[in-house]
């Protein structure tokens, strides 16, 4: 019985120390998403700016936008493009810009090329071939009997 | 009997597809920068603030732009490579201590050795930004023109340096290191 005690003791505590390391998880994570505010004082610019480090992925983590990372380069980059929506460059300067540093994988949208036509059009290709497929069974069906009277049809055949 | 042979070909291209992503490494993103002129830069020096370096150094010479930073564990790993490879005096290394504590970096290239020819300080990143960087460290092999010949990212190490360096090198002057006089030799000299 006692053993019994220490263990649910045991277990108690650990639980009580969960609750602590979770709401200390807690913590950390809040501090981390808090960001330092990084907005331009002109609306205008800033819905443009806001909408772009949204497109432009952060190549340390790969899987986050800009906006979403904190990851030191990712804040460079932020400041980078901030400087140039200030300077008045335009959306496709700045996809340009950052196109010829660190390559099409840049951006969350790639560019329609040669070596993306798979991409976008495998997709299309794809549901055409499946509609190709679907046309021609279902013709070829077209002509056959129902499945009852093949039923039927079977069991006519048995003596 | 062909109608068989469609769901076995269509696995057959899936199992080429999905072995090849296996072997891709996500990680690794492809320079645009490769063949372009290496972007331009004047930066202050690491050893004297008062002093430059810039990207003219990469003129008239095969040279290495190492981007590194003590911060940086993949650094640590190949800094020993890095001071062997300088000693050996094939090719000058110049380096671009990106967003780190001067002191710092002083105290690391006393205590581990200093490969470098020089190295430029990019305290705030903007250089890095130019040349691509996306993670340290990385390494740029540049043509006596200053084209971007290759970029390696990871830690640079003996096996790489054989493989994947030297057969450009090689290629450029026809040996490596490059023939007394050449592009390669004629920057060390200078920087002895």
């Amino acid at each position: 019985m006692s053993d019994f005690l220490s263990q649910f003791r045991v277990f108690a505590g650990s639980r009580i120390r969960l609750s602590f390391a979770l709401s200390a998880l807690t913590l950390l994570a809040a501090v981390g998403g808090a960001q330092t505010p990084e907005t331009l004082s002109d609306p205008e610019l800033d819905a443009r700016y806001q909408a772009l480090i949204r497109e432009v992925r952060c190549l340390v983590c790969q899987n986050q936008t800009i906006a979403d990372s904190n990851a030191d380069l990712a804040s460079d980059l932020r400041r980078e493009i901030r400087e140039m929506v200030v300077a008045g460059a335009s959306d496709t300067e700045i996809a340009d810009f950052l196109v010829a540093r660190y390559g099409d994988f840049v951006l969350y949208r790639p560019p329609l090329q040669p070596n993306t036509w798979a991409l976008w059009g495998g997709p299309a290709a794809m549901v055409l071939i499946g509609l190709i497929v679907f046309v021609r069974v279902m013709r070829s069906r077209s002509g056959q009997p129902l499945d009852d009277d093949e039923l039927d049809e079977e069991r006519g055949a048995i003596p | 009997m062909w109608r068989y042979a469609i769901p076995v070909v269509l696995l057959a291209v899936l199992g080429v597809f999905l072995s090849r992503g296996l072997t891709l490494n996500p990680t690794y993103v492809p320079s645009p920068l490769i063949g372009k002129p290496a972007p331009e830069f004047k930066l202050p020096a690491l050893k004297d603030p008062s002093a430059t370096v810039g990207s003219d150094v990469f003129e008239g010479q095969l040279s290495l732009l190492n981007v590194w930073a003590t911060w940086c564990v993949g650094c640590r790993q190949e800094h020993g490579f890095l001071v062997e490879l300088a000693q050996s005096g094939r090719i000058p290394i110049y380096g671009l201590n990106w967003k780190d504590d001067r002191d710092t970096a002083l105290q690391w290239l006393d205590r581990l050795g200093d490969p470098y020819v020089a190295s430029a300080v990019d305290a705030d990143g903007d250089v890095a930004i130019d040349w691509g960087v996306y993670g340290a460290p990385e390494t740029f092999l540049i043509d006596t023109d200053g084209t971007v010949l290759y970029k390696h990212i990871a830690p640079l190490t003996a096996e790489i340096w054989r493989d994947r360096f030297v057969p450009i090198i090689t290629e450029k002057c026809g040996a490596f290191p490059c023939p007394q006089g050449g592009p390669g030799r004629q920057g060390f000299d200078q920087s002895e």
